[in-house]
């Protein structure tokens, strides 16, 4: 018997508006707790919720981006439960009527091309938060997070592997980067998944009963926990036990999942109409302004960055990966419009620095002008190669421009024959050896000479004078 | 000073004339409050401090010619309405030391005209009632009889109004609570058109029913009064953009011509003869007055107040869920949450609101929410239907406020299905979104008073305070002798 696991997802990503669904409070991360809410998103008696149009507006940016159809009608809903980090005991969602329905995105998972339905995407506010302290054994309660437009994303079950629904999630957060409608920023929780997986026989039409993993908030957790997940249904169905209908938590730790709560748990949410916001109803012009709005997503990116700047497609890709790198190349282009140098340059080594964490996109100490500046003086011969990455590595410290850093440690390449030829007789003079090497026939030595001469012009000279005159030395004498 | 049926026109010509001061004026309210108040218990809270300190502000106003319609005005404002800095309970142990740290928007309009707070009304507990004795501070009674409820839930403000211990009121009405215990303390009050007057502010009981209107001595004082608190209000997504208007200025224009339509429905058995006598008899008075009559029918009555307790019990469950313990209110004990959050349910709320809570849960469980709650969905626009149906052939609608007039305390309270009955005059209104106001057009053979309702056009409320008006200019009033 060989089992086939079905997935499907709920995915929450937060809006990047400036203020909250419902109220004028900042909609940003993090605050002391309790300074970014007022009366209304801490659900005081008597106020009412405003929505925030722009959030309308980001949502339906969403749904577009996922080829969904956009509502002409979309309304509120109350969803009711307690719990304490929830201020008014309901939280504002969409049932019947949300703003996006049935989209589809196309992925590439393990090399083969598939494509994910999306049943529906509707917006909603978040919850708080609750700190827990054991010690003092209380429950303390944040409200920053009270109404963050959420958006929910609802997928089809059209994955069978943790590695078709990394390839998704990775997929649509970028897509929701560029759009500038979620920030992706995993680790503040901007992005989280819920998952809904069973198992089955292969090729039975029928589903297996299913658990939901819910509140996954990294790419590695989604993927261990639906390991997690087959493995643990797997041994029970193969045993001859049966699967429970649960909602279930991943424990990161351990990376073993546990039981939340079961069916018969289920809530009863009681939704029905909010009526204290009317519904909306958009025009045709209000959804194609919205539509235009969109700016280029990664994959038409990268085709641009192929087919127009001559980029190969692994850097292509490298540079559209991430919307800040593939961002601060389109802006040092815009400067220096000479993509394909700059393009190798920043794949090769401002990726090198960032990764090695001596670089941070959200905090450049330098512009990409400066940036643009920099690969210009190389590509000019204003500067030698290899001295980019000395440049670079002070630009990177101390955020001086590299002119400056050129001037102050000498860097420039000069036209001083008188120079050079000093220089390169100097090291014929201190490596008799080296020198008889090369004029028996072992001419791979030239390198080591070089390689002396470049220590000492420490890139004063250019190196194909170096090398002519090395040569010509090497040769003619 | 004489402070009963005061209206507001009289004691604003005696603050511009300097025949009394604010200061003054407000001292006399303060002292027959202390006088009167323990007999009827109109008031929750009597803001003595407050109101003096705002009277001499609006004494300064006054003096520098700067005066507004209600500068110097004294004003008592129903306990759901929320006041910063003044407590504000919702006649609930669950808000009992609940002091909001904001002004509704009506109540940020009448500080900006220099208005006097004389205090914080009683009500049924989160207005739910037509009786005021489900208060958990101040079971009200009628000024007509002190053995009588003085109807509700706004039944603090139609009692402190009625019993001259403020010249006018602020209630809330979600289905009939301004015009029921208006119609029973014999004055006058008006629920305005849906969206009229912001709810921001407003403790909410239904959302999509509630609506703030003035309760005074005139249908000119409620024109004033609304004047005041009408408008479109940011915070209030459901307000509407009509721009304001004069309320009062059709004042004084004939009736002659207008149509009166008198739906059947509402003059059945249900409705007592001596209700039912004094209501035709108005409608006799507008037909002498030039007004035409015309016959009518709202079949949907008989479903009315079943669509009306499904829809408001259910948005009341969902509005008082936020009651729980945690942030504000009553915090009960429990060793998790859930305990805690029953634990403050339990002792914080009433009967009836609880009553109401589980009514309303019940209709929006999964199983039960077709047949309930999208039935009652169903019937509002029925009943929408029919009204504008109505509205085709003619201008205002006249009912009877209330079938019967102000009843005993301790006579109906026990059966709940009687008391929500009572409300199937004014529910309607309330579905349908319409303005409303109610005025006294008779009394009972033992003094009691008897109310009508002019229903309207939505936003037609000057109509209603004209055809009102046009009546009470030819109606002696019966002081109660309290």
């Amino acid at each position: 018997m060989k089992l086939y696991p079905t997935i499907g997802l709920e995915i929450h990503a937060e809006l990047l508006t400036e203020s909250k669904v419902f109220c004028t409070c900042s909609a940003q991360f993090g605050g002391e707790p309790n300074s970014r809410c007022c009366p209304v998103c801490s659900g005081l008696p008597g106020t009412l919720p405003v929505l925030n149009r722009k959030a309308v507006e980001y949502i339906i940016k969403a749904g577009y981006i996922m080829n969904c159809e956009i509502s002409r009608f979309t309304k509120w809903d109350r969803k009711n439960y307690f719990y304490p980090d929830l201020p008014k005991a309901y939280q504002i969602s969409q049932m019947p009527r949300p703003v996006c329905l049935g989209g589809h995105v196309d992925i590439v998972s393990e090399g083969e091309e598939k494509t994910i339905r999306i049943n529906r995407i509707h917006l909603e506010e978040d919850a708080g938060k609750l700190v827990h302290d054991d010690t003092e054994r209380v429950s303390l309660a944040d409200y920053n997070r009270c109404g963050i437009p959420l958006i929910e994303i609802v997928t089809e079950p059209d994955f069978h592997s943790a590695a078709d629904v990394v390839a998704f999630f990775e997929k649509i957060r970028l897509m929701l980067q560029y759009a500038g409608v979620c920030d992706g920023k995993l680790e503040q929780g901007s992005m989280r998944c819920d998952v809904n997986i069973s198992l089955a026989e292969k090729g039975s039409d029928k589903l297996g009963t299913r658990t939901e993993v819910k509140n996954l908030n990294s790419t590695r957790a989604i993927q261990r926990a639906i390991e997690y997940e087959i493995y643990r249904q797997t041994e029970l169905i193969e045993n001859g036990e049966r699967v429970i209908q649960e909602t279930l938590h991943f424990n990161d730790a351990t990376g073993e999942t546990s039981s939340l709560r079961s069916k018969e748990d289920a809530h009863d949410y009681r939704y029905f109409p909010d009526p204290d916001i009317p519904p909306i109803v958009f025009t045709e012009e209000e959804l194609e302004a919205i539509r235009a709005d969109i700016p280029e997503m990664p994959q038409a990116r990268r085709e641009r960055y192929i087919n127009e700047y001559k980029i190969s497609p692994a850097d292509a890709a490298v540079l559209t990966d991430t919307k800040q790198i593939s961002d601060f190349f389109e802006d040092t282009i815009k400067v220096y419009n000479n993509p394909k140098p700059i393009a190798t340059f920043i794949v090769v080594e401002l990726m090198r620095r960032i990764n090695l964490g001596e670089l941070d996109m959200d905090n450049m100490p330098f512009t990409a002008a400066d940036f643009a500046r920099l690969i210009e003086l190389a590509e000019t011969g204003k500067i030698s190669k290899d001295n980019r990455k000395v440049i670079l590595r002070e630009m990177a410290d101390s955020g001086k421009s590299p002119d400056t850093v050129a001037d102050e440690q000498d860097l420039w390449i000069k036209e001083d024959n008188e120079l050079l030829e000093k220089t390169v007789n100097d090291v014929l003079a201190a490596n008799p050896k080296a020198v008889e090497q090369y004029r028996s026939g072992e001419t791979k030595v030239f390198g080591f000479l070089m390689g002396q001469c470049n220590k000492i012009l420490r890139g004063a000279a250019s190196p194909a004078a170096v090398k002519e005159m090395l040569e010509a030395k090497l040769k003619g004498i | 000073m004489n402070l009963k049926e005061q209206t507001l026109d009289t004691l604003r010509g005696l603050l511009d004339t300097k025949k009394i001061s604010a200061p003054e004026l407000c001292g006399e309210y303060i002292k027959r409050i202390k006088e009167i108040n323990p007999e009827v218990l109109g008031y929750i809270t009597v803001t003595e401090d407050e109101a003096m300190k705002s009277a001499e502000q609006a004494q300064k106003l006054i003096d520098s010619g700067e005066a507004k319609p209600l500068t110097g005005i004294p004003l008592a404002i129903k306990d759901n309405i929320c006041t910063d800095g003044i407590k504000t309970t919702c006649a609930s142990k669950m808000l009992e030391d609940f002091v909001p740290p904001y002004d509704a928007c009506v109540i940020e309009k009448l500080k900006a005209e220099g208005y006097v707070i004389l205090g914080k009304t009683s009500m049924d507990e989160f207005a739910m009632g037509g009786s005021t004795q489900t208060s958990t501070f101040a079971k009200t009674k009628n000024p007509y009889d002190l053995t009588r409820v003085p109807g509700g839930s706004s039944g603090g403000s139609a009692a402190v109004v009625s019993a001259g211990i403020a010249p006018a009121a602020l209630g809330s009405d979600t289905g009939g609570s301004i015009r029921q215990p208006s119609s029973f303390c014999g004055v006058t009050g008006i629920k305005p058109t849906y969206g009229r007057v912001s709810r921001y502010g407003l403790i909410a009981f239904a959302s999509s029913l509630d609506q703030i209107g003035p309760i005074a001595n005139s249908a000119r004082d409620c024109g004033t009064l609304l004047n005041v608190i009408a408008g479109k209000d940011s915070r209030d997504a459901t307000s509407s953009t009509k721009p304001a208007e004069d309320f009062n200025a059709k004042i004084g224009q004939s009736i002659e011509g207008m149509k009166i339509a008198l739906p059947k429905e509402f003059y059945s058995d249900s409705t007592d003869d001596e209700v039912k006598t004094s209501v035709l008899a108005a409608a006799k008075k507008y037909e002498e007055m030039g007004a035409q009559l015309v016959d009518c029918s709202i079949s949907s009555l008989k479903y009315a107040v079943a669509a009306y307790y499904l829809v408001s019990s259910a948005e009341a469950a969902s509005n008082l869920s936020r009651f729980d313990g945690i942030k504000y209110g009553l915090r009960g004990e429990g060793r998790t949450f859930d305990e805690m959050i029953r634990d403050s349910r339990t002792r914080g709320f009433g009967d009836e609101v609880k009553r109401r809570i589980l009514l309303g849960n019940y209709a929006l469980s999964s199983g039960y929410y077709d047949a309930y709650y999208l039935k009652a969905l169903a019937l509002k626009q029925q009943i929408i239907k029919e009204y504008d149906e109505v509205f085709q052939k003619a201008d205002i609608i006249l009912t009877p406020t209330a079938p019967t007039v102000a009843y005993k305390i301790g006579e109906q309270e026990t059966d709940p299905v009687k008391m929500y009955l009572a409300d199937i005059c004014t529910v309607t209104v309330n579905i349908a979104s319409l303005p409303a106001i109610s005025t006294t057009c008779g009394y009972s053979a033992n003094n009691m008073p008897i109310g009508m309702s002019l229903i309207g056009r939505k936003f037609d409320e000057a109509t209603l305070i004209q055809a009102a008006d046009a009546f009470e200019a030819g109606f002696e009033k019966r002081p109660n002798n309290i």
